[in-house]
């Protein structure tokens, strides 16, 4: 009874699912532009491929009703909000400007852009190489993104590269798709700021491929306010003694979704990802990383903290494949959690996949309320019960958000995350 | 400094107290005045630290019988964080970390709740800074402290001294110090021991929890209190710390016996 029950029940969400796909491929416009052959594929991909379901075991906690309760159409060019002046030292590229975002703005000294043959060339190969380019959120993106910020870095670049991108509004969609090359021993760092508020859609692929030698600092603030959603891919492929810090934290979407992929090709390359999602209201954070190592040698660092309160949903789901070439490898993944409230739920989980033998591999999960001696120890010092959670709440935030890239503070993270600004 | 007309800050009377099903205080008298610094000894597991927790108000622990006057005032009712405010300091004997909190903000939010309790302004940044450093000289601390993390990665004579300059900074009227000697090498209690007695005035009172007769050598109590099995059982001046170190427990263990069976 129960069975037939949710069985019908599934039946009508999947033909919702594939009327919202419909819809939302008619409402783009047609393909043009730089992109205009991907568009094509990603609209064939999307038509034949069905929106993931929680029967699939990677969505198996990720309800997208949220997302589908949203009817989003591309929107032109976006409008600048009343955003803080960049930080000293960055510079700022407003992905959403009408026309070129480079208008006006030069480049920093070591990044130029690609041409339109190197963008053929190089778009999607990244995506292929972690095993996604089919992946409907990729997909999606494929579908609606006009056009692709794609850089080569070829040497230390001192200032911070600043990518702000805002879905404002009702029913906009806000596909941002990146490319970046960073040849061998170049470097680079990259805020990137998507904001999305209203019943909007943020859709984000990043593809880097780091050469030899080279380091990306690459930090995702991801801001909403519910019911935005956001879908965040991050692709990396890393060649030998390159080293890659991700650091992201989201708060606010009614559904966000991250996924960084990341395969190192030959081993021997260093990967840190650190994370921090707050859900709180009704709202559902989901991470699913996954890192691959090819060759022996590499190391990976993971922390993956979440914050639950009300009757919101933290989903982390970190993946680790260490094959049988991939001696003397070095990983370890931490996932952090608070839960704050009776009514919210984490769903946290490791997935190791270990065929080599001399490896490291450590791994944990904590999942705890706040202390009762630490909030205890606040209070008998002159702190409410208040001010002392959220003393508590701060400091668990800090360990990841002093990670992000120092430009990030101008655009108070942890106000901002913790519902303070 | 014993004065009969001192002014009575705290005033226990059959404090009697229990974790979940355990009692564990089971009839506490005590009474505090000003100027007083009374020492409380006994041995491990006599109901000391629960004594002092029960008196700040740690949730753990419930109230079944007795008074508790602060100033006149019924203790008991009092959140811990008011409790603080109105100037009663709980020196911890194991002092919580806490990652990712700054030492200097903590400092700064919790001086000024005290202060804002007193009538006093809020201290921002910049003025507390200038009091801080002036405090850190009572404990000789490296100012290097205030930039980490509350008490996180500090070695265990760090952290009492932690507690110490946040007394300095509070300013309590009575200041409960439990076992704020215990892992202090010999120079970093004669420093602590030094500050202690430095904010030592007649208008406060500290009560010093400890097992060492080396703490009350530079800190002379005015009473020893003797606990065991959840109760005071014998008050005297400092001689009877000295006795304690002369003869041991086992005495107390008989007297506690005698106690328990009438
Ligand atoms: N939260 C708790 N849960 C269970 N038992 C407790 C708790 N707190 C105290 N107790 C018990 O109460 C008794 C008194 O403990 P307390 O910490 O007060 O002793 P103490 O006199 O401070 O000892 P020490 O000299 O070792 O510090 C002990 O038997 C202890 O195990
Ligand atoms: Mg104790």
């Amino acid at each position: 009874m129960v069975a037939a029950m949710s069985n019908s029940a599934s039946n009508s969400a999947a033909v919702a699912a594939s009327s919202w796909v419909t819809t939302f491929l008619e409402r783009l416009p047609a393909p043009a532009g730089e992109l205009e052959a991907v568009q094509w594929r990603g609209r064939e991909a999307l038509s034949r491929q069905p929106l993931p379901t929680r029967r699939q075991e990677d969505w198996r906690f990720t309800d997208l009703a949220p997302l589908t309760a949203l009817t989003p159409a591309l929107a032109p060019a976006g409008e600048q909000g009343s955003w803080p002046e960049p930080a000293a030292g960055a510079v700022r590229l407003w992905l959403d400007a009408p026309g070129d975002p480079l208008a006006g703005q030069s480049l920093p000294a070591g990044i130029s852009l690609l041409g339109a043959d190197e963008v053929q060339q190089a778009l999607g190969h990244t995506l292929a190489a972690c095993n996604c380019e089919q992946h409907w959120p990729v997909e999606l993106n494929q579908a609606s993104a006009p056009r692709v910020l794609a850089l080569r870095v070829s040497a230390v670049v001192a200032p911070i590269l600043e990518l702000v991108s805002q879905a404002a509004g009702d029913g906009v969609m806000r596909p941002v798709r990146v490319l970046l090359l960073l040849e061998e021993k170049a470097s680079l760092e990259v805020l990137q700021v998507q904001l999305g508020s209203g019943s909007s859609l943020t859709s984000l692929v990043i593809e880097a491929h780091l050469g030899r030698e080279s380091t990306l600092r690459h930090g995702l603030l991801a801001l909403g306010e519910s019911p935005a959603c956001f879908l965040g891919h991050l692709a990396v492929e890393q060649e030998p003694r390159s080293l890659l810090e991700s650091v992201w934290a989201s708060h606010g979407w009614a559904l966000s979704r991250f996924e960084p992929r990341v395969v190192q090709v030959d081993g021997e390359a260093t990967t840190s990802l650190k994370a921090l999602q707050l859900a709180d209201g009704q709202q559902l954070a989901d991470t699913h990383s996954r890192v691959e190592f090819r060759g022996p040698e590499g190391q990976l660092d993971q922390l993956h903290k979440a914050i639950a309160d009300d009757r919101g949903r933290s989903v982390f789901n970190g993946a680790v494949k260490v094959p049988r070439a991939a001696q003397r490898t070095n990983a370890s993944q931490l996932s952090r959690n608070l839960l704050l409230s009776n009514q919210a739920r984490i769903d946290t989980k490791p997935e190791l996949e270990i065929v080599a033998d001399d490896v490291r591999c450590a791994h944990g999960a904590t999942v705890s309320r706040l202390q009762t001696d630490e909030l205890f120890y606040l209070q008998s010092r002159g702190l409410s019960a208040a001010v002392a959670a959220g003393l508590l709440k701060r400091g668990f935030c800090e360990e990841v958000l002093r990670a992000l890239p120092a430009a990030a503070a101008a655009w108070r993270p942890l106000q901002r995350l913790l519902g303070e600004a | 400094m014993i004065r009969p007309d001192a002014d009575t800050l705290l005033e226990i009377v059959d404090l009697q107290a229990r974790v979940e099903d355990k009692p564990i205080l089971k009839g506490v008298n005590l009474t505090i005045k000003a100027g007083e610094i009374h020492a409380v000894m006994g041995r491990n597991g006599s109901g000391k630290s629960t004594l002092s927790k029960v008196l700040a108000g740690h949730p753990a622990y419930t109230v079944t019988g007795g008074s508790v006057l602060y100033r006149g005032a019924n203790l008991l009712d009092l959140e811990p964080e008011q409790r603080a405010r109105l100037g009663l300091f709980l020196g911890f004997q194991y002092p919580v970390e806490i990652p990712g909190v700054s030492n200097l903000e903590f400092l700064r939010v919790s001086t000024n709740a005290r202060r804002g309790e007193k009538g006093e302004e809020e201290l921002d940044t910049f003025a507390f800074e200038d009091l801080v450093r002036e405090r850190l000289q009572v404990v000789q601390m490296d100012p290097a402290f205030l930039e980490r993390s509350v008490n996180e990665g500090f070695s265990g004579g760090e952290k009492k001294r932690n507690e110490i300059l946040q007394m300095a900074l509070l300013d309590p009227l009575v200041a409960i110090l439990d076992e704020t000697d215990s892992g202090l090498d010999i120079d970093a209690l004669r420093i602590v021991a030094g500050g202690v007695n430095h904010l030592a005035s007649p208008d406060n009172a500290t009560l010093l929890i400890t097992h060492y007769q080396r703490l009350l050598d530079v800190i002379t109590p005015d009473y020893v209190h003797v606990m065991a099995g959840g109760r005071i059982l014998r008050t005297g001046g400092k001689e009877l710390a000295l006795e304690l170190e002369d003869r041991g427990y086992d005495w107390v263990d008989q007297e506690l016996a005698v106690l328990e069976v009438a």
